[in-house]
């Protein structure tokens, strides 16, 4: 393994272990018991329940669920990346995504299969388009992609509201009406293997996302052109490539993905469109799945995997009388380690540069 | 008449916090440090004062204030982290603000279960009550507006406007701080400690924000919950972008958003505005932000440096 791709992995890692070992201390500090915290992630991610020694299929479940919406949010993140873009808009593109997938769901009459797809499809194409608008304004006007996306996220927001209130309709002003079964990521078979847990089929576009993902930057021209312009717009653009027709394009995919995210929320984890009080964090999460995984198709995979035990946890950390909010601590440590670590790096180059002058010195060089 | 009456002193209420938070993002801006952690540290602030405000409550009637002291205090610690991450360490600083900002929801709402054992603080009594000002409050047309059930975090927010402008353009200090938000390098060439500026910046926009977050929960909450704060950091944002970095420009935007968030309120008792959805007042401010932005697109209004990693080497 070359060095460069050693300190790739191993960067998170030590984020990831200074990160634990964080929220360890901070419930030490508050007179809660960190083994417990330990305890419900192991339970959460394996459902493996160590201290009664019972097992319960449901928690594996709900891990893959919680894990499925955050690892598309962090391949959106991710994507636009590539490009040297940042996304904190994958939140919105998520929720114009579920506007869509509830439009098809309600409005549209097809057969079993194909209607699950068209729900997917439109909520892509929807969420596509909402990253799109930001991805063009950077192109044409220069305008930073983060204030505008910032702002996207809160205009779904209430968007998906005013849509769920007075366009589909709510009678207890909370959800839509229900889904017809045609329209369903949601499967019975799916939630009886794994004793009741919401599991669902969104699992296969997930990984299929997933592999689009690595396919597109790591193994085409498109994917290559893509990353130039991360690498250096300059050089990009001296080379003849397209800068502005690829950035509209990367955060239209990368929106593509969030919007399939809401796609797989509204119809697989559950089946109506639903009235937002606030934002609900997956862009966020999508963040530090993206940073954590070195916005990478398969670092996406797995630190997605590693988020969504968190969350899967949090309801098992509440019954032992942790604070599930210890997961947040935990979450928000870990990206603040990975964003120090081009200083920590320069440090420690500087202080072993320092190193190496000394004892040149005392060798008389 | 008596609807403007009464909605307008709610405006210039919900303003408050938006106008303060945003002056603190403009002294981080204009230093060169991108902070969109206004919310989370809003939060931190949120919780503090409540927290403070409920303990004191008890011992003293000026219990609001105490605990509008100690968000501020909380903002500049939680600050800290944000100025050491992207000055000493020279992170991301939209990273770094992101994890400030989950951070802020986590820890909050964690201590409040450890301190009062549930999901937020408890309820505080009477918090920031609102004041009347005797003699001003009847002076015809004025005064009803200004000077009767005035929100104290308002007059806060305008005498913040007047001191930030003041040591902004019109001292040594504000010029060399907007030096290091234009050209940190230039700045630099001529002996401004460009670190110590960019740490004050952030520092202030702390204090400011925490303010700003204790002045919300303090006037429009009865506790402090995980949605207390609701993305008001985010429309402060908003307020300094279409305020173009000025701080009367930022108290225009800010009243202007209040007053968009009292609308949303009033608007069922208006004639010409019954039957527009709550929902369009709520997204106003995102909307119109959206198209500043594309006004001012190609015109140079923020800081340039801002968000850029300072490097002493380049040229």
């Amino acid at each position: 393994m070359s060095k460069r791709n050693t300190t790739r992995l191993l960067v998170p890692l030590v984020a990831i272990l200074l990160g634990f070992a964080l929220g360890a201390l901070v419930l030490i500090v508050t007179g809660r018991n960190p083994g417990a915290m330990f305890l419900a992630m192991f339970q959460g991610a394996t459902g493996v329940n160590l201290k009664a020694g019972s097992f319960n299929p449901r928690y594996i479940g709900e891990f893959i669920i919680q894990s499925m919406p955050i690892m598309l949010s962090g391949l959106s993140v991710a994507f636009a990346f590539r490009t040297g873009l940042f996304n904190i808009g994958a939140e919105g593109q998520l929720i114009a995504g579920s506007v869509a997938a509830t439009a098809v769901a309600l409005w549209v009459e097809a057969p079993p299969v194909i209607h699950v797809l068209l729900v997917l499809l439109a909520a892509a194409v929807v969420g596509g388009l909402w990253g799109a608008i930001p991805g063009f304004l950077k192109a044409r006007f220069n305008i930073h992609e983060v204030v505008i996306t910032i702002m996207m996220n809160y205009l779904a927001l209430f968007l998906n509201n005013w849509m769920v209130l007075y366009v589909f309709g709510s009678k207890d002003r909370i959800k839509t009406a229900l889904f017809p079964a045609t329209a369903l990521l949601k499967d019975d078979a799916l939630s009886a293997l794994t004793n009741g847990s919401r599991l669902n089929w969104g699992f296969v576009p997930v990984l299929l996302s997933v592999l689009l993902f690595w396919f597109v930057i790591e193994k085409t021209t498109f994917g290559y052109s893509l990353r130039a312009v991360g690498f250096n717009k300059d050089g990009a653009r001296y080379a003849g490539m397209r800068v502005e027709r690829n950035m509209v394009l990367s955060m239209a995919i990368a929106g593509g993905f969030a919007g399939l995210a809401g796609a797989v929320l509204t119809t697989g984890t559950f089946n109506y469109g639903r009235f937002l009080p606030g934002a609900e964090g997956y862009g966020m999460d999508g963040i530090a799945v993206a940073l954590v995984g070195g916005n990478g198709a398969f670092g996406v995979f797995f630190s997605a995997l590693l988020f969504g035990m968190l969350k899967a946890a949090q309801p098992l950390m509440q019954s032992q009388g942790v604070p599930k909010e210890i997961a947040s601590i935990i979450q928000a440590s870990i990206v603040l380690f990975i964003a120090m670590s081009l200083g920590i790096e320069t440090l420690i180059s500087k202080l072993r540069k320092q190193k190496i002058e000394a004892l040149g010195e005392e060798a008389g060089v | 008449m008596n609807i403007f009456y009464s909605m307008v002193p709610i405006a210039f209420a919900y303003s408050a916090p938006l106008v303060i938070a945003a002056l603190g993002g403009l002294f981080s801006e204009r230093s060169g440090i991108v902070n969109i952690a206004l919310e989370g540290i809003m939060m931190v602030g949120g919780f503090t004062a409540a927290s403070v405000t409920v303990v004191l409550e008890p011992l003293t009637p000026a219990a609001g204030y105490w605990g509008l002291l100690a968000g501020l205090c909380a903002g500049v610690v939680f600050s800290a982290l944000h100025a050491f991450t992207s000055i000493n360490l020279k992170a991301n600083q939209v990273i770094s603000g992101t994890a400030l900002n989950i951070l802020a929801g986590g820890l909050t709402v964690y201590l409040a279960q450890i301190f009062f054992h549930q999901q937020r603080t408890a309820a505080f009594t009477r918090g920031l009550v609102k004041v009347t000002v005797p003699g001003l409050a009847s002076i015809p047309l004025v005064g009803p507006l200004f000077f009767v059930n005035a929100s104290p975090p308002f007059y806060i927010a305008i005498a913040l406007v007047l001191v930030a402008w003041f040591v902004v353009f019109k001292t040594p200090f504000g010029l060399r701080l907007r030096a290091c938000g234009e050209h940190p390098q230039a700045a630099a060439s001529m002996g401004i400690d460009v670190l110590a500026m960019r740490y004050i910046g952030v520092l202030v926009s702390g204090a400011f924000a925490g303010l700003a977050g204790s002045a919300l929960v303090l006037t429009q909450d009865i506790q402090y919950t995980a949605g207390s704060i609701h993305g008001s950091g985010f429309i402060a944002m908003a307020c300094l972008i279409f305020g173009k970095w000025n701080p009367f420009g930022v108290l225009g935007a800010g009243i202007f958003f209040g007053l968009a968030q009292a609308l949303s309120l009033y608007a069922k008792d208006i004639p010409f505005l019954v039957g527009i959805p709550s929902e369009f007042f709520y997204l106003l401010p995102y909307a119109l932000t959206i198209i500043a932005l594309l006004v001012f697109a190609g015109k140079s209004v923020g800081p340039k440096a801002a968000g850029e990693i300072y490097d002493a080497g380049k040229r």
